[in-house]
């Protein structure tokens, strides 16, 4: 069997959501979202925490409010989706495969795919903690779930590893629920977090945040006992006469998010080693024609409104290229490059035909700089310099490039960005 | 005069401010980007307030809780009370986004909401 839809998007969160919604608002009327939870609005439905929407709503919503904006357009403009699908596979043609209990395995012919499966967490076995494997050790995100979602507490006693967001957030919530953070602990000497949650989440319950700090010891044989916490050199090595023991009977491990790309790679997709999340272009398409990203499946994000935003663009590509009216890939491409403390760029590359009149490019940085300067070269002229008191790896960046200025300079190869002192 | 640097936690941009006090009377505010940041600032050295959101247990719905915030910020030294009475309460299914499922917890003037929907 197989079913045909102009646009099928992989993921029903944030990024799928608004991806839909802008599609479908481009003229887009075959369009399907495949989700494996039993709900629509993905991780925002665990995340009861306020703060989202002031970019795109202009108020402070909690996840499942933001959420529900989204889910309630994507059903008043009645946009398909099945739920409790699992994706399967995804062809360089774009045939999806995907199966659910009222379907069995499926075939789906798209015209155009959308990316948006999201991210997942790093685990513990991708961090080499040494010590016993014992229960009580649950990545934040995984707590975060038993507690917003099941109604359980994970623990009473807590020490977190890792000062991400989701690690941040669930300091408090715990702390709200009864238990006793005892401390975060930070491998890097900054916090991989936003700031004000290291504000409203640890310094207003006095949670200690200490950085340049690991779990070097894991006790308890059935259920954890005790962690062992050092200092770390500038090689992150632990620093020996520095232990202390805390006892706890669970650990939250808040160490970083990584994209969710197999289904990318089964489709041929190119992944970039810095990201994990695909390498695109100024329409976020991949390098697989009619295969678009966008969310955290292309790269991490600190904020859903930026996901909202970056979604919608995708959405109406995929529709434009639904309709044959972009470009075929393969005209004037200008490469971007990231260095002196920029980590990357997203897109990676673009084509100033295919262009809107403005094009945002994200970027995050390898280190804390303070009042230092965001620069864009244009091959090598420095078009653009802007100072910032604060850059920060834990919060993403951007620059905004005009197409109007690319268009007086036909003959540029690269743009490159980096942070500079002066 | 006393001088404190703050953090906005109004948005993610986290913006570094600094306050100058004259004893409980806010002389200036600088480092803003939004009117949010200085209202934030101002209110934070005098009256810090917290919006505070948890989740209240569901009788007979298709889930164990549903997510709930307080539908305005509360008095920072509240947030335990509040925390109390929204353990205390239980609501029944079918729950509707926004509707009130405390009113005027623990004095404050202010009724929590639930901010999901469950059947």
């Amino acid at each position: 069997m197989m079913i045909q839809y102009d646009i099928v998007i992989v993921g029903g969160g944030p990024a799928g959501l608004a991806a839909a919604v802008a599609a479908k608002e481009s003229g887009c009327d075959s369009i399907l979202i495949l989700e494996r939870d039993n709900e629509l609005g993905g991780i925002l439905n665990q995340c009861i925490h306020n703060g989202f929407g002031l970019h795109t709503f202009k108020e402070e919503l909690t996840g499942p409010e933001y959420a529900d904006r989204f889910i309630r357009q994507v059903t008043d403009l009645q946009i398909e989706y099945k739920l409790n699908t699992m994706v399967m596979d995804i062809s360089p043609e774009r045939v999806v495969t995907a199966m659910n209990r009222d379907d069995g395995m499926f075939l789906i012919e798209a015209k155009a795919v959308i990316l948006a499966m999201g991210c997942r967490e790093r685990p513990r076995g991708a961090l080499n903690i040494p010590g016993y494997r014992p229960a009580g050790i649950f990545s934040a995100g995984t707590a975060q779930r038993l507690v917003n979602i099941e109604g359980y507490m994970p623990g009473k006693e807590v020490v977190i590893l890792g000062s991400g967001d989701i690690g941040l957030i669930m300091a408090r919530r715990m702390t709200l629920e009864g238990a006793k953070v005892k401390l975060v602990a930070e491998l890097m000497p900054y916090s991989g977090g936003l700031k004000r949650n290291i504000v409203q989440c640890l310094d207003d319950f006095d949670i200690p945040l200490k950085l340049s700090h690991t779990v070097v010891d894991i006790e308890g044989k059935e259920h954890i006992t005790a962690v062992t916490i050092a200092q770390v050199d500038e090689n992150r090595r632990p620093i020996k006469g520095t232990e202390e023991r805390y006892t706890c009977d669970c650990l939250l491990l808040s160490c970083g998010l990584i994209p969710e790309n197999e289904l990318s790679t089964s489709a041929g997709v190119e992944l970039s080693r810095v990201t994990g999340g695909p390498v695109v272009n100024e329409s976020l398409e991949t390098n697989i024609k009619g295969v678009f990203a966008c969310g955290n499946v292309l790269h991490v994000h600190d904020l859903v409104d930026y996901v909202s935003e970056e979604a919608k663009k995708a959405g109406q590509t995929a529709a434009k290229f639904v309709r044959g009216e972009i470009a075929e890939n393969g005209g004037k491409v200008i490469t971007l490059h990231a260095e002196s403390g920029v980590r990357y760029t997203v897109p990676a590359t673009l084509d100033p035909e295919r262009m809107d009149d403005l094009l945002t490019v994200r970027f995050r940085v390898g280190d804390v700089y303070k009042d230092a300067f965001v620069s864009v070269y244009f091959d090598n002229e420095r078009v653009q310099h802007k100072k910032k008191r604060i850059i920060a790896p834990g919060e993403m960046e951007q620059v905004i490039l005009q197409k109007k200025q690319l268009a007086s300079c036909p003959d540029l190869k690269t743009i490159t960005l980096k942070i500079e002192a002066q | 005069m006393e001088t404190r640097e703050l953090i906005c936690i109004g948005c993610p941009m986290g913006c570094r401010m600094t306050v100058d006090l004259d004893g409980e009377k806010v002389v200036s505010v600088s480092g803003y980007t939004c009117p949010r940041g200085k209202a934030y600032a101002e209110k934070e050295v005098t009256n810090p307030r917290r919006i505070v959101t948890s989740t209240v247990k569901v009788i007979s719905g298709a889930r164990e809780r549903v997510s709930c915030k307080t539908a305005e910020d509360i008095p920072k030294d509240k947030i335990a009370e509040v925390m109390a009475e929204i353990n205390r309460a239980c609501v029944e299914a079918p729950v509707i986004i926004g509707e009130v499922l405390i009113t005027n917890v623990a004095g404050t003037g202010v009724d929590v909401i639930a901010t999901a929907n469950v059947r």
